[in-house]
């Protein structure tokens, strides 16, 4: 029984550390401006063509660096373009403008590759196979739920512990009164999307190395689904969006073990008008999210 | 050149409303001077366009020979001018000490800064037996004195004050008073906004009565205490 179920349980943690690395996009965004960022999904797949094309023109350990600092200069740019004009606008059309910026980022997508899936390269040793007791998997994951656990103890170290993690928590309070402290609103903003992005092209690296292909739209469903998983743990809390997206990929794969497949994904999504209906905070989520 | 801040003829508009007319107003180094008015007046419009929160129309602003108009907020806070905000404001989110360390934000003297806490913590002891707790646990009374350490914590040289009485019990409203005493006799220059004009005017160098945008008096503390139609006014039975 177990060794039947052993393989689906590797693979429900693994793609829960992924869904957890780009959760916490949200979730940080989300904390900060109380905007679903719908372009974070986007920034997730244009990292993985960054390394499909980058990787075709040098050696990864150079590709690998880079891909990285394209993704966070993405996500940086995506704010200062498309949100920081909005500042002092209805929240709705800052929503609105995000939309719009997932929508243009998935058509220059389509607009470069011609819509063909393209693919991934093999990044070493995280493709590696390896085989544990029943399960005979990659190495990316062991490593995905790893390295989640350990960029994300060390984020929040870093927002509990130093200055700017200090100006992060206060600006999510106070826009107004933190800017009374001399916090540079803007950076601390900026800090945000760009933590953001950074996780997402971490996570990118380790989903594309199981998917292997890439495609302008594949990221609208790991986006979705940590998307769900943020709001499943409490939107605007990290440690949530972590336990939502295990929970989620885990629960995921076992429906997979159990033969139902073709439920996997409507699991997810009955999931979040659940904990709509039964606890719309989430599981650690703060009473009165509305901002004053 | 004596004034440390000079307002003149300053003008804000809020969505087409002209919430200051032009008012002009002085604060001396070492004093305390306080504007009252009703609700509305736009005494806290007139400290959010000093503290750089809102865009003034026309108008000047100079503090200790500079003009500060263009200046956003980090800015005037870097030139001395802290601010402790109406409804006190502290971060909730953030432990007692936490609150103190971000009042010295742009500070990069770590050592005064502790040792700046330590003299807080001195004056308001209350908020050492609460260092590591939520700002959001402590009573009214406590989350005012930790936005006034909070101000201090930058080390102003003018510390702006608006309603620190507000929805505070009398007995609280008393030492509130009592340490903005304290802190003109330490030298702090403060400009104080208040709905409670009795206290505030007690305890002014000059004050000035705001009425609808427009300043409609000007005196001493005493003059206007004294004065008919402020008793009238703003001071109703409670002063007779």
């Amino acid at each position: 029984m177990f060794d039947k179920i052993f393989p689906y349980l590797l693979a429900g943690v693994s793609v829960g550390g992924q869904y957890a690395l780009i959760a916490v996009g949200y979730t940080m965004v989300y904390g900060i401006l109380r905007l679903i960022n719908f372009a974070h999904g986007d920034i997730f797949t244009a990292a993985g063509f960054f390394m499909v094309y980058i990787s075709a023109t040098m050696p990864l350990y150079l590709a690998i660096p880079l891909v990285t600092v394209l993704t966070v200069a993405l996500g940086f740019t995506v704010e200062r373009v498309a949100y920081k004009p909005l500042r002092t606008a209805p929240r709705m059309s800052i929503m609105i403008s995000a939309i719009g910026v997932s929508y243009l980022l998935q058509n220059l997508m389509w607009y470069i590759t011609g819509g063909l899936a393209k693919q991934y390269p093999v990044l070493p040793w995280i493709s590696d196979s390896i085989t544990l007791g029943s399960a005979s998997t990659k190495v990316v994951t062991i490593v995905t739920p790893i390295l989640t656990i350990v960029l994300v103890t060390a984020l929040v170290m870093l927002i509990q512990r130093t200055k700017i993690g200090m100006a992060m928590r206060a600006v999510s309070k106070d826009f107004e009164t933190a800017e009374l402290m001399g916090i540079k609103i803007n950076s601390v903003i900026s800090t945000t999307f760009i933590i953001g992005s950074f996780l997402a092209a971490v996570g990118s690296m380790l989903y594309f190395t199981n998917y292997t292909t890439v495609t302008p739209t594949i990221g609208a469903m790991p986006g979705l689904k940590a998307f769900v998983a943020a709001v499943f743990g409490g939107i605007g809390s990290i440690p949530g969006a972590v336990v939502g997206a295990f929970i989620i990929g885990i629960a995921e794969n076992l429906i997979r073990a159990m033969g139902y497949t073709t439920f996997s994904d409507a699991f997810t999504f009955a999931l979040l008008i659940l904990i709509l209906l039964v606890k719309p905070t989430g599981l650690f989520g703060e009473k009165t999210s509305e901002k004053v | 050149m004596s004034s440390m801040l000079i307002v003149k003829d300053l003008k804000v508009n809020y969505g087409g409303i002209e919430a200051l007319k032009g008012i002009s107003f002085e604060v001396e180094q070492g004093q305390i001077v306080t504007l009252i008015g009703a609700n509305g007046a736009g005494k806290s419009t007139t400290l959010r366009a000093i503290s750089g929160l809102v865009k003034t129309a026309s108008g000047a602003i100079n503090f200790m020979g500079r003009d500060i108009i263009p200046f956003n907020a980090q800015q005037v806070v870097a030139e001395g001018i802290a601010m402790v905000p109406e409804g006190r404001r502290v971060f909730e989110n953030l432990t007692v000490k936490e609150n103190l360390k971000i009042g010295a934000y742009l500070r990069k003297d770590r050592e005064e800064i502790e040792a700046g806490i330590e003299d807080i913590y001195q004056r308001f002891p209350r908020l050492k037996e609460r260092e590591w707790q939520l700002a959001g646990t402590l009573s009214g009374g406590e989350q005012q004195m930790l936005a006034v350490g909070r101000a201090m914590m930058a080390r102003p040289k003018l510390l702006m004050m608006d309603e620190p009485s507000l929805g505070l019990a009398p007995l609280v409203v008393k030492d509130i008073f009592a340490i903005i005493r304290e802190l003109k006799s330490e030298g702090i220059t403060i400009l104080l906004i208040e709905q409670n004009a009795n206290a505030a005017l007690r305890c002014a160098d000059m004050a000035y009565v705001l009425e609808t945008g427009n300043i409609t008096m000007s005196g001493t503390g005493q003059a206007l205490l004294a004065d008919q139609r402020v008793r009238d006014a703003y001071l109703g039975s409670t002063a007779r």
